[in-house]
């Protein structure tokens, strides 16, 4: 199947655009009437619902924020009720309170929805295993994926997190052709199918990726790719906005974020004003069609770009670009803005590194000081010290090069960086400790 | 002449520079019952070379690669010295003389004399070079 639902997926822009602005302008009435944290936001920024004329009149709503959601610990600004609702979701809470949602039927529904095309739009449905090694429970990740993969007609392999070996044994015996978990998970799950025997690429049927919920590169796509011998595909989404709810098509460049259920503006994290078209800024979203928890332009926070241009796949919905980075992990070293993925980029370039890396920040006097330490691999050890200096000054010119800073590297043992099954912890920011 | 005999497989293992590292790959290789013979640490910022000749080369090259440690075997030559004052010049000048470069060596003192164990670029024009000089050279069979 090529679509779940052609006639919304390949919907005329202006159509999408009309439906966008109709949905809009009830969200936005609906809200001003029933909620009361909504309507007094609106009312400090002077705006009513009939001032929303057009799409572009979004820009007069105001914005919602992480801290909105912690404020109104644990549901002050739920627009439904206890009784109608039929799912909570807790975030795990590492940068903060935890966050809870809400969930109607309707609104697992819709999430579920966007999950059958975004997964139909990578080739799965009747007929494959797909194996969820997302955490199932107060994370979204796994019971997101789990029905969504459920509504396409795939058979689900339920293995959650952990248990690496097992869930290797599952895959060959059960024949996964997809797996959905996070990129750092995958390549653990590689690293410890060799270590068993097994090639992922030669020993098993898997052939797709579904990997989000931590920030990845082109650089970890390729390498993936070609060595487990699958297509590795970028999912998104936030507990906020319902879970995981957007992956990339067939294509690979960018996220189909269906119009019908959100609505997508890139902005200056300064201003709050949109940026050009194709230009990186703060993503933010607003979700069209939720019952108990609305989010309307919510700044995620996330760093990325936008293509309205209808993709070669006949989908018309835009396409939002890989993360970028997080507004709030961005590094300042030395008054320079780094981001770790742009560490991870330029290391992927380096043969002689493996993919995991560790960034250690301190405060030497008044200067900032930024340590990258990197794994040597097992075929560029060389018994010449000398060389080994080479290959780390190498490093430090290409970190130098990338960031416009400068960074100190240390070359570590294979296999002594901390591997993380959930999200990885990359920067070890010791200024403030 | 059989040069081969003279080249003896050296394992070199990268490691941290930080406490228990040596103890580790020492450990490995006791649990292996792996006899070390001879061993150096070259160190640069933040990590360190092991060298040893071993006498089951293999052996400890399988147990510290499964334990993750990066090992490669690197090509040695090992020269007799005599064990008194005066006896490394001996052998340096002769090597300084054949024009033969050292990129590294280190040495041991056992029952059977002073031995410096060197490590060099081109390995079989050294054995060529040092035989003719008169020096010994050590045959591998001897470590392993």
């Amino acid at each position: 199947m090529r679509c779940w639902d052609p006639r919304i997926e390949e919907m005329p822009v202006a159509e999408l655009k009309e439906l966008q602005y109709k949905l809009l302008k009830s969200l936005v009435y609906r809200l001003y009437s029933f909620s009361p944290f909504y309507h007094n936001r609106m009312k400090e920024q002077n705006v009513h619902p009939d001032d929303i004329r057009e799409l572009s009149d979004i820009r007069k709503v105001p914005f919602m924020f992480k801290r909105d959601l912690r404020d109104s610990y644990p549901d002050k600004i739920f627009t439904a009720t206890q009784e109608d609702l039929v799912r909570y979701h807790v975030s795990s809470g590492t940068t903060g309170k935890p966050t809870v949602v809400g969930y109607t039927q309707n609104d697992l529904n819709s999430w579920t929805t966007s999950l059958a095309r975004a997964l139909t739009s990578i080739g799965l449905g009747r007929g494959d295993v797909i194996q969820v090694s997302y955490g199932y429970g107060l994370f979204t990740g796994g019971l997101g994926l789990h029905y969504g993969a459920e509504r396409i007609g795939a058979t689900v392999l339920p293995t959650s997190v952990g248990n690496t070996e097992r869930q290797i044994e599952l895959m060959q015996d059960l024949g996964s052709t997809a797996i959905a978990c996070t990129p750092s998970y995958l390549l653990h799950m590689g690293e410890v199918a060799e270590k068993i025997g097994v090639s992922i690429k030669k020993d098993t049927k898997l052939r797709a990726g579904i990997l989000g919920a931590e920030p990845w590169t082109e650089k970890m796509r390729e390498r993936m790719e070609d060595w487990l011998g699958i297509k590795a595909y970028d999912i998104y989404g936030t507990s906020e906005l319902s879970g995981p709810m957007f992956t990339e098509c067939t294509e690979q460049n960018g996220f189909h974020i269906w119009g019908d259920i959100a609505l997508t503006e890139i902005i200056d994290p300064k201003t709050g004003e949109p940026v050009a078209p194709g230009e990186r800024g703060e993503l933010t979203i607003t979700i069209l069609q939720k019952e108990a928890l609305p989010m309307i332009r919510y700044r995620i926070g996330d760093i990325t770009s936008m293509d309205e241009d209808v993709c070669p796949c006949g989908r018309t919905h835009p396409r939002v670009q890989r993360i970028q980075g997080r507004v709030d992990d961005m590094l300042i070293i030395r008054g320079i803005n780094v981001f770790p993925s742009q560490v991870e980029y330029a290391l992927m370039a380096i043969p002689e590194v493996g993919q995991h890396f560790q960034i250690v920040v301190d405060r030497k006097g008044a200067l900032d000081d930024m340590l990258v330490r990197v794994e040597l691999t097992k075929d560029s050890f060389s018994d010449k010290i000398t060389d080994l200096m080479i290959i780390r000054e190498r490093i430090e010119h290409k970190l130098r090069n990338a960031l416009n800073v400068n960074a100190d590297v240390e070359l570590v043992e294979p296999g002594s960086l901390p591997r993380y099954e959930g999200k990885s912890k990359k920067v070890l920011d010791r200024r403030s400790m | 002449m059989d040069v081969k005999k003279y080249v003896i497989k050296q394992i070199s293992v990268f490691s941290e520079n930080r406490p228990g590292r040596l103890a580790a790959i020492a450990h490995a290789l006791g649990e292996e019952n792996v006899n070390i013979l001879a061993f150096s640490i070259a160190e640069a910022n933040g990590f360190g070379v092991v060298r040893a000749l071993v006498d089951q080369p293999e052996k400890a090259y399988r147990k510290l690669s499964a334990i993750g440690f990066n090992v490669a075997f690197t090509d040695v030559i090992a020269v007799h010295m005599q064990d008194r004052p005066g006896g490394l010049y001996e052998i340096a000048k002769m090597l300084g003389d054949a024009n033969i470069n050292i990129e590294y060596s280190y040495a041991y003192s056992g029952k059977e004399g002073a031995v410096l164990i060197l490590r060099v670029d081109q390995v079989v024009d050294a054995i060529e070079k040092i035989s003719r000089s008169g020096a010994t050279l050590i045959e591998s069979s001897v470590f392993h």
